[in-house]
């Protein structure tokens, strides 16, 4: 910490206190509440709908939407203050294990607030921050210093009472003090020497804290448990096949092939309290677009939804979106949970809009299948489906030496970004990317590649980019709101109960649309917004709150 | 092997291009051991980790006994053998190696059980070999990507004279093998080149919003003292709420958007092509290609 700031500090917390009350903790039960005044936990809620119940902000109101401010993050270890002026030095608090040769000047916020009790809790790879809600001004700053590992996004911060959690690229959790940004204690979690780099959101369910993590090369992917108090490991369960008489074993050629196979587990899943099942999504299949020696089988739990028993870590169901993929098209998308009727039937169930294109919907308490359909109009890397309704992966469109003419492109019909699905009109609200790009086999061992390795390819065009309406019941997308980009629209999405659908646009603008047929209605012009739209109620205000790079902005309504 | 000099530059490569989360990527990275270290080598598959320099000596060394005792199981690219070694490129027991502790006793005989063999070389031989494997493993790209150079590949598989009758029905109410056509395996000599920009329909292949082969013609609403008037112009910048003109006059035009008013009719050269890229099958295109690359 530098000097000079214990009197701010001083006046920070004392303000701070003032108006905190409950001085800004998330005991674990909170989290089963509906989205609403705070936004304690990655989606908000363990449903993942990005569904807000606030209404303030409505169809009629949002014209009146205000800057309330904007606060501009300048993460690495020696950070300048806000304008260059002494007096806004935030305290720093500094951990790692790095030897301290690498310092990141720049980042993006490419994950979600935190928002509880008056205080935003911030991201970006190897630093966080608390921030005054009602100005934007920073409370603290914590600061990393790494040992490395792909430093690409961080999903943001997971929270049990005033405790912090958050993941770093060379593979931490870190626990931190929510109020002074002490750090309390940190784990590795995986090995940066393995290839590994952790970008996801930790979330709280009870008193466990579930952790993934990533790699790029053939590594098994796999998810943990920790205390949230101790940091003591409860569980690990792994993604792929990794001894014998494993489930799936019989989906790869070999124990070798399984256990480097990959199926990392990128972003965090959804919560059913009353089955207690964690249901997350998992990456691609490695080498990614070789088969190699992974052999012909759907190559299980890779580009699948896997629902886990959260206490044991025991796995209840799976269920392959991208059986045996061979596109990078990894089914890490927030899985979003729908009550209602299917069919005629009252349901419980999980819905997915997968980066391969395809929409599925799924009995969250059995993994029975429900429905699978296209929702990328150019999507034609399948030819029909599985006996189990999954697309079935077309052969003559993997990487081939001459060029194969895929669509969509290997980033996907949709990435990482947060979907939002609202009950009140039945529809997912998701991006639809409808890019092509002709994918060059150029490693033709028969041994297969290695990692994202094996291909080139080249983007040449899209048939358009949109923000996508479906309907669950009938996986037909109800009306499609045309981007003027070829890229993803923004970095997610929210709805409200006001009738409103916040997303960036891909333009540069933040953009309401009407939740009924996609028409804007209101719009602001900051630049490219990196992470999915937020709102929460502070001092009787709606606010919305998004990031630009590492600009962060709040909206509200007086 | 080479020891590289720190390359920042490949770290960002590599952060440009991670896998699942290519967006927006925008880094800047101070090396700040670089001024004062020597040249020190960065995994670019795992960026920004700095590994120990090997001792060429020792590298070279083990080189010749991984040739001699290995190569047979593990493949001479360590990527795995006939005689169903693992690949050690991507073994964990490798990856994580620091200096020996892991390889050495393996090479000893710690996994006889696993069916791994104990090799009759000294301790210092094998901590050569060690040292042999880190380096190629050193070498690993960016995403996991197998080291070493690729090999070029030919990619005109398809039938010139398909590809002719092709372009004759389909493209030649735009473009002439006499005209625009003419030369084109000589103004992208590398056929994988040429395949992409054909596709794409022309230079930028990540075409996006207005790529400056854009025109509209913007008409605005009349009013109580003014009539409806047209403008028409290159188009600079397009979203849902603003359309801007570079005008005849090369003057610049703004006009908010409102839902359709004022009226705009954008033209887009390039439509023809995305309209074709949904209906292409990839025979066609190889046939195209082989006809193309002709056109010298």
């Amino acid at each position: 910490m530098k000097i000079k700031t214990s009197l701010l500090l001083t006046c920070a917390l004392l303000s701070s206190a003032f108006a905190w009350g409950q001085q800004g903790t998330v005991p674990p039960e909170s989290l089963l509440k509906p989205l609403s005044h705070s936004w304690p936990t990655y989606n908000g809620d363990y449903t993942g709908k990005r569904y807000s119940a606030l209404t303030s902000i409505n169809k009629l109101t949002v014209k009146n939407l205000t800057l309330g401010w904007m606060s501009q993050l300048a993460p690495g270890a020696d950070a300048s203050p806000a304008n260059g002026n002494r007096r806004n030095q935030v305290p720093l608090i500094t951990g790692g294990e790095g030897p301290g040769n690498i310092n990141i000047r720049s980042g993006s916020i490419k994950g979600s607030v935190l928002a509880v009790d008056g205080t935003l809790y911030v991201t970006m790879p190897d630093n966080a921050w608390a921030v005054d809600a009602r100005s934007g001004r920073p409370l603290w700053h914590y600061y990393w210093r790494t040992k490395g590992g792909t430093h690409i996004g961080n999903r943001g911060f997971g929270m049990w009472h005033g405790y912090l959690f958050m993941e770093t690229p060379d593979n931490y959790l870190v626990s931190l003090d929510a109020k002074t940004g002490k750090e309390r204690w940190h784990r590795m979690i995986a090995d940066v020497d393995q290839g590994y780099f952790s970008t996801p959101a930790p979330i709280v369910i009870g008193n466990h804290v579930l952790v993934g993590t990533g790699n790029d090369i053939d590594a098994p992917g796999f998810l943990q448990s920790y205390d949230p108090e101790t940091g003591d490991l409860q569980w690990k369960f792994y993604t792929v096949p990794m001894k014998k008489g494993d489930v799936g074993e019989d989906t790869w050629a070999s124990l070798d092939a399984a256990s480097h196979g990959g199926g990392q587990t990128w972003i965090t899943g959804a919560y059913d309290p009353e089955t207690n099942l964690y249901i997350f999504g998992t990456g691609n299949p490695t080498p990614a677009y070789t088969t190699g020696k992974r052999g012909e089988g759907d190559n299980l739990f890779t580009c699948a939804l896997v629902a886990l028993n959260v206490d044991t870590g025991k796995l209840a169901w799976y269920y392959s979106t991208s059986p045996h993929d061979m596109h990078d098209y990894d089914s890490a998308q927030t899985p979003v949970f729908v009550d209602g009727v299917f069919k005629g039937k009252a349901r419980k169930m999980v819905i997915t809009a997968a980066r391969n294109g395809y929409f599925f919907v799924l009995d969250r308490v059995t993994g029975e299948h429900l429905l699978t359909s296209k929702y990328g109009m150019t999507t034609n890397w399948a030819k029909g489906y599985t006996p189990k309704g999954a697309p079935k992966h077309d052969p003559e469109k993997d990487a081939t030496v001459a060029g194969a003419l895929d669509s969509p492109n290997s980033s996907g019909t949709i990435n990482w970004q947060p979907v939002a699905f609202s009950p009140k009109t039945g529809l997912l609200y998701v991006y639809e990317t409808d890019s092509f790009t002709l994918t060059y086999l150029t490693d033709t061992d028969p041994r297969g590649s290695m990692g994202l390795g094996g291909k080139e390819e080249m983007g040449v065009g899209s048939a358009g980019s949109f923000l996508t309406a479906i309907d669950y019941k009938t996986g037909e997308a109800r009306w499609r709101h045309k981007f003027y980009t070829n890229g993803i629209g923004g970095g997610g999405i929210l709805a409200t109960a006001g009738g409103l659908v916040f997303t960036g646009d891909g333009s540069g603008n933040l953009v309401a649309y009407n939740e009924v047929d996609g028409k804007p209605l209101w719009h602001t012009h900051i630049g490219q917004v990196s992470n999915a739209p937020q709102t929460y109620m502070l001092d009787g205000h709606q606010y919305l709150v998004c990031a630009t790079g590492d600009m962060l902005w709040s909206f509200l309504l007086y | 092997m080479k020891v590289r000099p720190a390359t920042f530059g490949s770290v960002m490569a590599a952060i440009a291009c991670a896998a699942a989360y290519a967006w927006m990527p925008s880094f800047s990275i101070v090396p700040v051991a670089v001024a004062q270290q020597q040249p020190r080598q960065t995994s670019s598959f795992n960026s920004g980790k700095v590994r120990a320099p090997e001792d060429p000596a020792m590298v070279a060394q083990g080189k010749t006994l991984y040739a001699v005792n290995c190569q047979a199981c593990h493949g001479p690219d360590l990527r795995g053998g006939d005689m169903g070694g693992p690949n050690l490129l991507r073994s964990q027991v490798a990856l994580t190696d620091q200096h020996g502790e892991n390889i050495v006793p393996i090479i000893q005989g710690g996994r006889m059980a696993q069916g791994m063999p104990k090799i009759g070389i000294s301790v210092e031989d094998s901590n050569a070999v060690a040292a042999y494997v880190r380096s190629v493993i050193g070498m690993i790209g960016s995403q996991g990507r197998p080291p070493g150079e690729q090999k070029v590949l030919n990619i005109v598989v398809g039938d010139a004279e398909r590809g002719r009758a092709y372009v004759a029905a389909h493209c030649s109410s735009c473009h002439s093998v006499d005209g625009d056509l003419k030369g084109i395996a000589s103004k992208f000599p590398e056929p994988k080149m040429l395949q992409t920009r054909w596709v794409a329909g022309g230079a930028s292949s990540t075409y996006d919003g207005a790529s400056g082969k854009m025109t509209a013609e913007v008409t605005t609403p009349a009013g109580p003292k003014s009539k409806a008037e047209t403008f028409k112009g290159r188009v600079l910048y397009i979203d849902d709420f603003l359309v801007t003109l570079e005008l005849e006059d090369g003057t610049l035009q703004s006009f908010p958007r409102n839902g359709a008013t004022p009226k705009v009719v954008v033209h887009d050269s390039l439509q023809a092509h995305r309209d074709m890229l949904p209906l292409y099958t990839d025979q066609e295109i190889h046939d195209v290609t082989a006809y193309l690359v002709t056109l010298k």
